[in-house]
């Protein structure tokens, strides 16, 4: 039995076609690209060695801590509204809608699968202020208010970016942890609503605690997304005007395809990869210590 | 229906509400469901009246209004200018090959991983995990040097190649969850029964998986399908354009005088997905989730 459970011919037939992708395409370039931090050059003129040159760089480039902060900014604010605003709709379906949710949760979900590209130039179409105003300087004009250039400076494209990546991506997060609230036994709630419990209190003690797992998992889904922001920034904003919009991600793309500078751009790569390690080992700590309580 | 709800809750809920006090009470549920609509559905058909708009119309009238006059024509120009047929059809065979390789070899190493037992097959399937974190910039140029040193540009093959590997860790990872929900003695039953492990696999592991597998697909489908960052980089000429970098060309080129027509070319890529929704939106709701949750 354990022979033939570890068959080793079929599990190199079985495997092997999926690690030898894997390892070819994904780990081998990773540490190459780790190796060209230390270089010069692009793929058609060749590389030179440049020793530690591109980290004194990273670290002395004002443009590398813009991108950053933007990343981190974008990334904080962004899976916030996520998690929070999907949270709300799953309570909405869930309380306020119930059995009648299903043909709006269907609904609310469909912006989720569209191109991002597409809803990149929907909403600078809808948020543009020239030649003509878009819908939301619109809407702005017809309450009193003066309309807006909403993609003419950094603090108003970020606003646009995030309501954009939020509308986008809410029907997710509300069948996220709308499927997480299914998951409470009716018998609960109904017992603590016997004792008492009502509104704000009944939430509190009983639906947050047990759809803790789920928010996790959705908090973690929406970091590790929106840490690599990189489609709907290129097709929104470009990130312009100048480089006020530009994540890492974005930040490393014109490095390496607009300046020729793959050894800088590998650099900025890793650092966007150390993030993303930090958070992902962040949370693998934080979960533990929660299973462990 | 009511009735019974009421008769059965253990709230004292008034039994005999009349019509009117019941829509009362409903009202906020109706706003909610007004203000959900309004949000999510109203840009998009914004976005639909105004790809019938002439160009005069556009510039000289609130936007949202209806078209004065309805061009239709806005839509076969979408399609040449666009150079839509090229995008989509690239796009299709960009991601499909790649789709139906990762659900074959995802699920093939998902069995190896999960129902198999050898030494170090969690050290493995750590390391797949390990690729869901991986920017696609840490791979980038590296992939891009040797596919233009092994004189690879000028197909969609080095897409396919690559989407094949970067759907990786999270198939294996989603499988090797399925495959773990299948009790192990199914496996010792058919070993006793004298079958080989890749008969098991083939006729007994992949029936019982058969859905998963479909989930799994779609979940990549729609993940490749909105990949920007590798289709830039190797679907850059125009004969390889991908749907994504077409719509990005035609806004760029064209976007800032022809509105209509652009607006009808993202309708139009808008509306093949819907369709695709309108059959499986149970699937693919069900799906993605899954994946956050298994990933």
């Amino acid at each position: 039995m354990r022979s033939v459970l570890g068959d080793r011919k079929t599990i190199l037939i079985l495997l092997g076609p999926a690690l030898l992708v894997y390892t070819v395409i994904m780990v081998v370039p990773v540490l190459v690209s780790f190796g060209l931090t230390f270089f010069d050059g692009t793929a058609l003129f060749g590389f030179d060695f440049a020793g530690f040159s591109n980290y004194v760089q990273l670290f002395s480039d004002a443009q590398v801590r813009d991108a950053l902060v933007f990343t981190l900014k974008y990334a904080l604010l962004t899976t916030i509204l996520q998690v929070v605003l999907g949270y709300g709709l799953a309570l909405i379906y869930q309380f306020m809608l119930r059995k009648s949710s299903a043909l709006i949760r269907t609904i609310v979900f469909f912006p989720v699968i569209l191109p991002t590209v597409a809803v990149g130039i929907l909403y600078s179409k809808l948020f543009q202020s020239a030649p003509v105003d878009g819908l939301a300087n619109e809407l702005l004009v017809n309450v009193g208010l003066s309309g807006v250039d909403w993609l003419g400076a950094g603090d108003t494209a970020f606003i646009v970016i995030v309501i954009m990546d939020v509308w986008r991506s809410i029907g997710f997060y509300g069948v996220l942890i709308f499927s997480g609230l299914l998951d409470i036994p009716d018998e609960i709630i109904e017992s603590a609503r016997i004792d008492g419990a009502r509104g704000f209190s009944l939430f509190r003690n009983i639906i947050l605690p047990s759809t803790l797992p789920i928010l996790f998992a959705s908090f973690i889904f929406s970091i590790n997304g929106t840490v690599k922001v990189f489609d709907s920034v290129f097709a929104l904003t470009s990130g312009g005007p100048g480089s006020s919009t530009t994540p890492l991600t974005l930040y490393m793309y014109r490095t390496a395809f607009q300046f020729s500078d793959y050894g800088y751009g590998s650099t900025i790569a890793l650092l966007l990869t150390i993030i993303c390690l930090i958070i992902t080992l962040f949370i693998f700590r934080s979960s533990r210590r929660d299973n462990t309580r | 229906m009511t009735e019974t709800v009421a008769m059965t809750s253990v709230r004292p809920v008034n039994r005999r509400s009349r019509p009117v006090s019941r829509f009362l009470r409903r009202i906020p549920s109706y706003l909610t469901i007004a203000l959900l609509l309004v949000v999510t559905g109203y840009p998009l058909l914004w976005m639909f009246f105004n790809s019938l708009k002439s160009n005069r119309d556009f510039l000289n009238s609130p936007s949202y209004t209806l078209p004065e006059e309805w061009m239709w024509s806005n839509y076969a120009r979408a399609w040449e200018t666009g150079n839509l047929a090229v995008t989509i059809s690239n796009s299709l065979l960009a991601v499909v090959p790649s789709v139906i390789l990762i659900a074959l070899l995802g699920t093939a190493a998902g069995f190896a991983l999960e129902v198999m037992v050898w030494k170090g097959r969690n050290g493995v399937l750590l390391t797949f995990l390990a690729g869901i974190m991986i920017p696609g910039q840490m791979i980038l140029l590296p992939l891009f040097t040797a596919f233009f040193n092994l004189r690879f540009s000028g197909s969609l093959l080095p897409l396919i190649i690559i989407y094949t590997a970067i759907g990786m860790p999270l198939t294996v990872f989603m499988m090797a969850t399925y495959f773990r929900a299948i009790p192990r003695e199914v496996f010792e039953a058919s070993t006793i029964d004298g079958a080989s492990m890749l008969r098991s696999f083939w006729s007994i592991g992949l029936p019982m998986v058969r859905n998963a597998i479909f989930t799994v697909a779609i979940v990549q489908f729609f993940l490749l399908w909105n990949d920007l960052l590798f289709a830039l980089v190797f679907a850059g000429q125009r004969k390889l354009n991908t749907i994504q970098i077409g719509l990005l060309n035609f806004s760029g080129e064209y976007g800032a005088i022809d509105y209509g027509p652009l607006f009808a070319a993202i309708c139009i890529t808008t509306a093949g997905i819907l369709v695709i929704y309108l059959f499986l939106n149970q699937r693919i709701m069900k799906g993605l989730a899954a994946g956050a949750v298994k990933g």
